[in-house]
């Protein structure tokens, strides 16, 4: 069974979602990335859409601008990290309640889950034909004149997904986990590679 | 043919291999990828590689990039030293660039230093990249396009050893790139390392060794044995594709060497994404051209 969240996203909706989960979103979205989360958070101006219990998506897409309409061709996540600085404040001050990227965050933004009742899931790199099929219309359009990848795109998306929670409001993320995994086998998988090449400053 | 013609004509081929190679993986990457796939067990990662293929089949279907970051253009050169038409290739793949950002569309990357404005056509300052080789006794223009991602470029890095480091450093250097940043670029990648005295250099073949084609190996025994042993410790780490939880973080990790200084060791990691999108085509003395990337695809 697909689960489906349905936006606006309430309290009860993010409490219910744990990290590991596979979650698919229907409603309307925005796109912001390094710059919107810039001008929000370090210049301080308004986001041009209302966030409260939305969904910021960290994405640029390709889009065929027409004078009539907007086509989206393809669209899907960049990495969250960059906008570690700033997302634990992007969180406070617009009320977003969850958020799309690819890879994992840090531990303020973590924090600001925890605190906030938000969640951060991963979409699937690279996979922007199949993402920009699950989106019926682009709705809008803001600050264009920060270039084409980091406007804010406001987007109708219809069963977005598959997404996976990777940062919940109950203090587990799973790349925290991986990392701490990697951390851990790191020594038993590079050691006796590295002792296998000792020798190889030898002269043949 | 005139030198305007044969411009002309490279402009419009390689437009044309852009778009395709913006939409489609080489034949060898999609084997590879696949053999990633069945490597895998866990549930999560089964709806990963799920997505992915459906993915480039929606791409394919749709006539669409299949991933939305279609990177800066990059075109590693092997231009035969009787090619006649050398002082063409520069403004065709210029323009190759320029109109494929309208008709495939690739998005607009390109930012130019200092003005920080978005070129709007993925052409700029020294944009696109082109690195040049000479053939010797060879009338042909072997072209490999990149796509460089900005996931895949972030994780990056080049580094001078002291000979007392010795190729442990190494080893430790290329664990360090792959479990940090390399993370988020979207594996099972393909990791290039390559071996110099300086950084510059170790980055060049860092970069070829990404670009070469799957299966290859280093030439010296010792080089082999390095990439191997990379592939099966890296993939022990526990990761898997977008790096969840998994266990091919790498689908290839290839080595590329040059003599090196006898004072230093330089090593670089360059990193590819499984959306490798590179491709091989070759123009001949009359501009007739061949590609082997893609099997069964005319242009
Ligand atoms: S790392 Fe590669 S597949 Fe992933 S988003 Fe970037 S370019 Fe696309």
């Amino acid at each position: 069974m697909k689960k489906i969240l349905t936006l606006p996203i309430r309290e009860e909706d993010i409490l219910g979602l744990h990290a590991g989960d596979v979650i698919y979103l229907t409603g309307t979205i925005a796109t912001g990335r390094d710059d919107v989360h810039r001008r929000v958070v370090a210049e301080g101006m308004a986001s041009p859409f209302d966030l409260r219990d939305g969904v910021i998506f960290h994405a640029g897409p390709i889009v065929r601008e027409g004078p009539a309409a907007n086509e989206l061709i393809s669209v899907g996540p960049t990495s969250s990290v960059r906008m570690e600085a700033f997302e634990a404040q992007f969180i406070e001050k617009t009320g977003v309640r969850l958020i799309i990227g690819k890879g994992g965050m840090g531990p303020a933004t973590a924090e600001a889950c925890r605190r906030y009742k938000a969640v951060h899931c991963v979409a699937m790199g690279g996979c922007a034909v199949s993402a920009a099929s699950q989106v019926e219309r682009i709705e809008a359009c803001y600050w264009r004149e920060l270039g084409m990848p980091e406007c804010m795109w406001v987007l109708r998306v219809r069963e977005f997904g598959p997404l996976v929670v990777s940062i919940d409001a109950h203090g587990g993320d799973l790349f925290a986990a991986t990392r701490a995994e990697v951390a851990r086998r790191r020594e038993a998988c590079e050691g006796p590679i590295a002792e296998s090449v000792k020798d190889y400053m030898v002269v043949e | 043919m005139t030198k305007t013609e044969a411009r002309d004509r490279m402009a419009d081929v390689m437009e044309r291999f852009l778009t395709l190679a913006s939409r489609r993986l080489p034949d060898d990457v999609y084997a590879w990828l696949k053999r990633c796939r069945d490597a895998e067990t866990s549930p999560l990662q089964k709806v990963v590689y799920e997505s992915y293929f459906e993915n480039l089949e929606m791409a394919q279907k749709l006539d669409r990039p299949c991933c939305q970051d279609t990177g800066l253009p990059h075109f590693y050169i092997r231009c035969g030293a009787d090619f006649p038409w050398i002082g063409a290739v520069e403004p065709a793949l210029r323009q190759a660039v320029a109109r494929a950002t309208v008709s495939a569309p690739l998005r607009p990357n390109a930012v130019d230093f200092f003005t920080e404005r978005n070129t709007g056509d993925n052409t700029g300052e020294r944009m696109p990249w082109l690195h040049w080789d000479i053939v010797p006794d060879s009338s042909d223009l072997e072209i490999c396009t990149y796509f460089a991602g900005a996931g895949c470029s972030l994780p990056g890095r080049a580094q001078v050893f002291k000979p007392a480091d010795g190729y442990g450093a190494v080893v430790r250097f290329v664990f360090d790139a792959v479990s940090g940043l390399a993370l988020n670029a979207c594996p099972p990648l393909i990791v290039g390392v390559g071996l110099g005295h300086n950084i510059e250099n170790a980055g060049v073949l860092s970069k070829m060794a990404c670009l070469r084609p799957l299966g290859t190996r280093h030439p010296h025994p010792k080089g082999e044995k390095l990439e191997r042993d990379l592939l099966a410790g890296l993939n022990a780490l526990g990761v898997g594709a977008q790096g969840l939880p998994g266990d091919r973080i790498a689908m290839a990790v290839h080595v590329e060497s040059s003599a090196r200084h006898t004072a230093t060791i330089a090593a670089a990691v360059n990193v590819s994404c499984y959306t490798h999108r590179r491709g091989f085509i070759t123009f001949h003395e009359d501009m007739s051209f061949d590609q082997s990337s893609y099997q069964g695809v005319t242009l």
